[in-house]
């Protein structure tokens, strides 16, 4: 059972460790989102006017909290070797629960307490990955289908709760939330670094973590070692629901309304690049942490530098494109010998 | 070459397709005839299960709205899915050699923009610039999937966004809306009509025929399905595997290319680059709704044909027979897809749990 695929091992023989660790294709393979980050970066501070100012880093900061939460979900689910394409819609669900609860009665609201419509959406996400979960761990729908059908009927259920409205919320609590700062840091930024943390606690310091990576890397294995499989499959899928949720709350917080037909829309994609450029394999069994981090600021910073030399944002999406397939390639022989 | 004539709907190879996910213990002591026989019965319950959910629906919609039945209606419903029908013709061969296709929607987009932006220069350069364009990013996809063994949903991924981003950069960042010539011959093909019914309803006909004679009475259909069904086995019989592979996603990015050449031709309106957004999660919806697995290996033309027209015909009877919104829609299509896929999947376990005890 390969559950220790830790990315934080050196490749190779450990012996005669030095501070230089060996540098040879094998290293690069293995940490290839981080060089490239880092090349970026250098590039940026070399090349770029106004990189080297504190507004390019809060810019980045506003820009990835969402990603990297629903990415953190993503990353758990395909780690048991499936997939979550209905993330987005379950974020655009959240948006239109809280906004529902929040808005005035006088616009079809509830007025109820900010609290009460936070709990209520991260519950109706919730049910989302429990129903995800069961599908696809009970049933034995294929992870594809069964969340897909929840990304053409999810986003058409987000706009049923809001009669196909967008909301617009007059809440001070609400505004805080997702424009707040703590010592120039925005909150949204401090909870995804939050939810970063837990998340790396649940996956490589508990038993659940475990399961779950053993259950991608080799099924057959699990069942027949006694894991709970379909317990556990349901779990990650409804964790999955519950983090898309809460970014589907800060969007809103940030947006400052509830929009259920453009929030979270192709967020799946975006997340699930950031997955696999951060060095995850698809196939499941093998989950990086850092890596999905790396992968979603590299794909912003991509961005935001080509946008900041004026280059098209169609020629961002080609570079995407590259970036993508070029970040598979360079994994490709690593993930073959496991 | 073709192989000798099977029963009617065709599927002579049955290779044992890969255990469903999550039971593994059931299927372990090989391929036993029994299982077979089982495979082939779940495999022709999924192939006709679509077409028999079409009839039911097609009953139920004149019964219950009055204009459902009427010739005008049924052909809009029609004229509506051909383009996404084409696009899911070409899908059911790549989810039949276990692939996925989601570039299709962007292939698409990418046909709709070069063919109007070269259908000032006549009809024969506005079908050909578009089709040598998408037969050669898919056979580029094909060849990455197939030679580079990369697997497709990532490198189709890629594909998605890459061909978006070339839609956006033709059209210079979305803001030319190019527009084909009033009175040009090139809009006869989206527009003419033969006994009373348009060009693209008979040619997505066509296209389906073909596809099936491909898939089913032809060497290359059953290298295609042996694909799906085992890989190892494939090697090991000697077929041409890479280059099938490579071939199947040449095939989608041209079906994708004709539909958006047809798209163009039936339109007199500007073309806007966003066109076709999300249209691969409809192709693939309606090819799974046949009763073809994701799984590859088993699956059908006739039942993805049955599939588009499902889908199109849900979103007509709830649309215009219940007077709907859109979004409610979206949630009974959404459902009936979800609906489709549990039944089969609990299906196909009875079945190899029914043969597993006899």
């Amino acid at each position: 059972m390969t559950t220790t695929t830790d990315a934080d091992k050196l490749p190779g023989g450990v012996s005669g460790r030095s501070w230089l660790p060996a540098v040879d294709a094998n290293w690069i393979r293995e940490r290839g989102v981080y060089v490239a980050l880092a090349l970026l970066t250098i590039y940026n501070v070399i090349f770029t006017n106004h990189f080297n100012h504190y507004s390019s880093l809060e810019t980045l900061m506003s820009q990835t909290p969402a990603v990297l939460i629903v990415s953190l979900g993503m990353l758990m689910v395909i780690g048991t070797g499936g997939i979550d394409l209905s993330v987005g819609a379950t974020m655009a669900i959240a948006a239109a629960v809280l906004g529902i609860m929040v808005a005035a009665t006088d616009r079809g609201g509830h007025n109820a307490s900010l609290t009460v419509a936070i709990i209520l959406a991260l519950l109706a996400g919730l049910a989302v990955g429990i129903f995800n979960g069961v599908v696809i761990g009970v049933v034995g729908v294929q992870p594809i289908v069964a969340t897909l059908s929840l990304l053409v009927a999810g986003r058409g259920i987000a706009l049923v709760i809001t009669s196909g409205h967008l909301l617009e919320l007059f809440r001070p609590g609400l505004s805080k939330i997702g424009r707040g700062q703590f010592a120039k840091v925005p909150y949204v930024m401090i909870i995804a670094l939050v939810l970063l943390v837990l998340v790396t606690i649940l996956m490589r310091r508990t038993t659940f973590g475990y399961r779950s990576v053993a259950i991608g890397g080799n099924l057959p294995a699990s069942v027949l070692a006694g894991l709970p499989v379909r317990r556990t499959i349901i779990t990650v899928y409804a964790l999955c629901g519950v983090l898309a949720a809460i970014a589907g709350v800060l969007a809103t917080a940030r947006l400052r309304s509830a929009d259920p037909s453009y929030v979270g829309l192709g967020l799946e994609l975006n997340a699930i690049t950031a997955v696999v450029v951060g060095g995850s394999a698809l196939s499941g069994g093998k989950v990086r942490i850092l890596g999905t981090f790396a992968g979603v600021v590299l794909m912003q910073l991509l961005t935001t530098t080509l946008t900041s030399h004026n280059i098209p944002s169609s020629a961002t999406s080609m570079a995407q494109a590259v970036i993508i397939v070029a970040a598979v390639y360079i994994q490709r022989t690593s993930a073959s010998i496991e | 070459m073709t192989t000798p004539a099977d029963p009617p709907s065709g599927q002579s190879i049955e290779i044992a397709a890969p255990a469903a996910p999550i039971h593994v213990a059931s299927g372990e002591l090989g391929i036993t005839a029994g299982a077979a026989r089982a495979r082939q019965l779940t495999s022709l319950i999924s192939r006709n299960g679509a077409v028999a959910v079409l009839v039911v629906l097609l009953i139920i919609g004149s019964i219950f709205d009055k204009g459902f039945g009427s010739f005008d209606n049924l052909q809009n419903v029609a004229l509506g899915a051909t383009y996404i029908g084409i696009i899911s013709a070409g899908m059911t061969f790549v989810i039949i050699s276990g692939g996925i296709d989601l570039s299709v929607g962007s292939m698409f987009a990418l046909a709709v923009l070069t063919s109007a932006f070269m259908s000032k220069h006549g009809s024969f350069i506005a079908i050909v610039v578009p089709l040598v364009c998408c037969a050669g990013l898919g056979m580029l996809q094909g060849l990455v999937i197939a030679r580079l063994r990369l697997p497709a949903f990532i490198v189709t991924l890629a594909g998605l966004t890459g061909i978006r981003g070339i839609v956006y950069y033709i059209t210079k960042e979305g803001n030319t809306v190019p527009k084909v010539p009033a009175h040009t011959s090139f809009l006869t093909l989206g527009q003419g009509k033969l006994f009373n019914i348009t060009w693209p309803i008979w040619i997505t006909l066509i296209v389906f025929a073909v596809g099936w004679w491909l898939l089913n009475r032809t060497a290359f259909g059953q290298a295609v399905q042996t694909i799906g069904g085992s890989r190892p086995a494939a090697e090991l019989m000697g077929l041409p595997v890479r280059r099938v592979q490579t071939l199947v996603y040449v095939i989608s990015g041209l079906c994708a290319g004709f539909a958006g050449i047809l798209t163009t031709a039936s339109s007199s309106g500007g073309q806007e680059a966003r066109i076709g957004d999300s249209y691969e999660l409809v192709a693939i919806a309606a090819v799974v709704i046949g009763g073809t697995l994701l799984s590859g290996g088993v699956g059908s033309m006739v039942g993805t044909l049955a599939g588009i027209a499902i889908w199109f015909v849900i979103s007509n009877l709830v649309v215009h027979g219940l007077q709907f919104n859109t979004y409610i829609q979206q949630v009974v299509s959404g459902g009936v897809l979800l609906l489709v896929v549990v039944l089969q999947t609990m299906l196909s376990k009875r079945v190899s749990a029914a043969a597993a005890k006899r």
